[in-house]
């Protein structure tokens, strides 16, 4: 194990040990946070119970879906889109202000749109996730150095065998930078939907327990959700370290 | 050596304006005859159209006014077959190993895998590169990255390969180390060999026949056969008659670096 890892790990611990020092010690009382060996016992107690798998399995299929096709069209826009330089300039300024607006605020007009099913919750994790792909997306593309082009050309490769062979595969890190974006906001929108106004899944389950003072069901499924998040993101980056240590850019 | 395999007439490039600016004559016009299976260098100041020349002739560009033609056939803004590029900047690519950059170059060749392995393994032993066939570029030196490129380059084996500043990025004991890799692959490809350089004693060292450019607009104001035999290496720079060679290409060229620097002679 690296001394970074170690470090990282120590941090971690630490701060689990604070919240618990905290809340055995009555410095955060127990209505409003139970101490984490007790939220821990509480999740081990949920988990194998299997009384939540159907909402996890659906908030993780929605997340799945807002993020696979944010991804795939948002990759396939900014690669489009990085051929044509004035609808780039043109929609530049709409990217660098997007994330200003408040996309949960278009959740109702999705619900009288889509009804009351997945679809406004996936809608909202791709809203929030596809801009970051094509921002990614984009800024990968233009760091293609000029000479690999030029080395295409003279192997006569055309437009779309550049793209598949040369331009997307050194884009390769900012492809997998636009994934763990993606798989973020995918969470969030998707999770951040139950809460608003869903009637399943992880969210509507957390905004559930926290209505009733369920804390033995509400901190659990935040943990659950915020271990899911880290592992999704933690495999993430380690293909981005291997892929980046082959070319030697640890 | 025999009859002309590259012929440029009348060769000229202008690129046009750009943001108000004004248009700008890079070349020309410029007649040259590379001979098939020769060595031919151009030297020149910064900025007199090496690169362009080098890109016109590749098909990478187009000429403004003029003609080449690559084997009685005229070149235009497609890269000829038969015509392979090194250029200066690293043009290796990072998430290909050794040998998936080398076979790479075979993509457009209409040949099976194992003919393909086949010939980049024999291309990679010929750069002396067998012991790093599955290392990626990032842990290879300069000189060795510059190999790979030139392996991809000449598995396809052209006939006629250019060389843009191939060694402008190493060291001097590399550049002589390289230029004999170069000189060596010269006579076993038998291909016609095109290199730009702004190195005098490395076109000294290396080419049948140089030209001198002039600053921009770059024209060939000089013609320089060196007269070398075919079999060399650069021991050659210990003959008397190179110091000669190498002072007359700057006595030509001195005026015209002058002219870049905005001062005369």
């Amino acid at each position: 194990m690296s001394r970074l890892r170690l470090y990282q790990i120590v941090i971690v611990a630490g701060f689990v040990l604070l919240l618990e020092a905290l809340c055995l010690a009555g410095v955060i009382d127990r209505v409003t946070m139970p101490p984490p060996h007790i939220i821990l016992r509480d999740l081990a107690r949920l988990v194998l119970a299997g009384r939540y798998f159907g909402e996890i399995g659906k908030s993780l299929a929605n997340v799945l879906a807002a993020f696979a096709s944010a991804y795939l069209i948002g990759v396939v826009t900014g690669t489009i889109l990085h051929g044509y330089k004035t609808v780039r300039q043109i929609l530049d300024p709409l990217f660098a202000t997007y994330y200003a607006i408040p996309v949960f605020a278009f959740y109702p007009l999705f619900i009288v749109m889509f009804g009351l099913g997945d679809g406004p919750q996936i809608l909202i994790g791709f809203m929030l996730a596809i801009v970051a792909v094509i921002i990614t997306t984009l800024n990968g593309l233009d760091r293609v150095p000029a000479v690999l082009k030029k080395t295409a050309r003279v192997n006569g490769l055309n437009a779309l065998q550049t793209a598949r062979l040369i331009t997307l595969p050194f884009c390769a890190p900012y492809l997998l930078t636009a994934a763990k974006l993606a798989l973020a906001y995918a969470f969030i929108g998707v999770i951040g939907s139950e809460f608003i106004m869903a009637r399943s899944g992880m969210g509507y389950e957390i905004s559930y327990a926290y209505t009733n003072f369920d804390n033995a069901t509400m901190y659990p499924l935040i943990l659950l959700i915020l271990l899911l998040s880290i592992a999704a993101n933690s495999l993430l980056s380690h293909w981005e370290r291997v892929l980046l240590a082959r070319r030697g850019q640890t | 050596m025999s009859a002309a395999q590259v012929t440029l007439r009348g060769v000229t490039k202008v690129f046009p304006a750009v943001a108000g600016g004004e248009a700008v004559h890079a070349l020309g016009p410029i007649d040259i005859e590379i001979r098939k299976g020769e060595f031919f260098a151009v030297v020149g100041p910064s900025g007199c159209g090496k690169s362009t020349l080098l890109e016109l002739i590749a098909g990478l560009t187009s000429t403004t006014q003029g003609k080449i033609e690559f084997e009685g056939r005229a070149i235009q803004e497609n890269v000829p077959e038969g015509v392979g590029v090194v250029f200066q900047e690293d043009a290796c690519f990072p998430w290909l190993n050794v040998r998936g950059n080398v076979e790479f170059g075979l993509r457009q060749k209409n040949i099976g895998s194992d003919e393909k392995a086949r010939r980049a393994a024999a291309v990679i032993d010929m750069m002396g590169l067998r012991d790093f066939a599955e290392s990626y570029p990032a842990q290879l030196s300069g000189g060795m990255r510059q190999r790979v490129c030139i392996a991809r380059t000449i598995v396809a084996e052209p006939r006629l390969i250019l060389l843009d500043e191939p060694f402008g990025a190493l060291d001097q004991q590399t550049r002589l180390l390289m230029g004999d890799e170069v000189l060596r692959l010269w006579r076993q490809t038998g291909a016609t060999v095109f290199l730009i350089t702004h190195a005098l004693d490395e076109a000294a060292m290396l080419a049948d026949r140089i030209v001198v450019m002039s600053a921009r607009p770059g024209k060939a104001i000089d013609l320089v056969e060196t007269g070398w035999p075919r079999e060399r290496d650069s021991r050659i720079v210990e003959r008397e008659n190179f110091g000669a060679l190498t002072s007359r290409l700057w006595k030509t060229l001195r005026e015209e670096s002058l002219k870049t620097m905005g001062r005369s002679g």
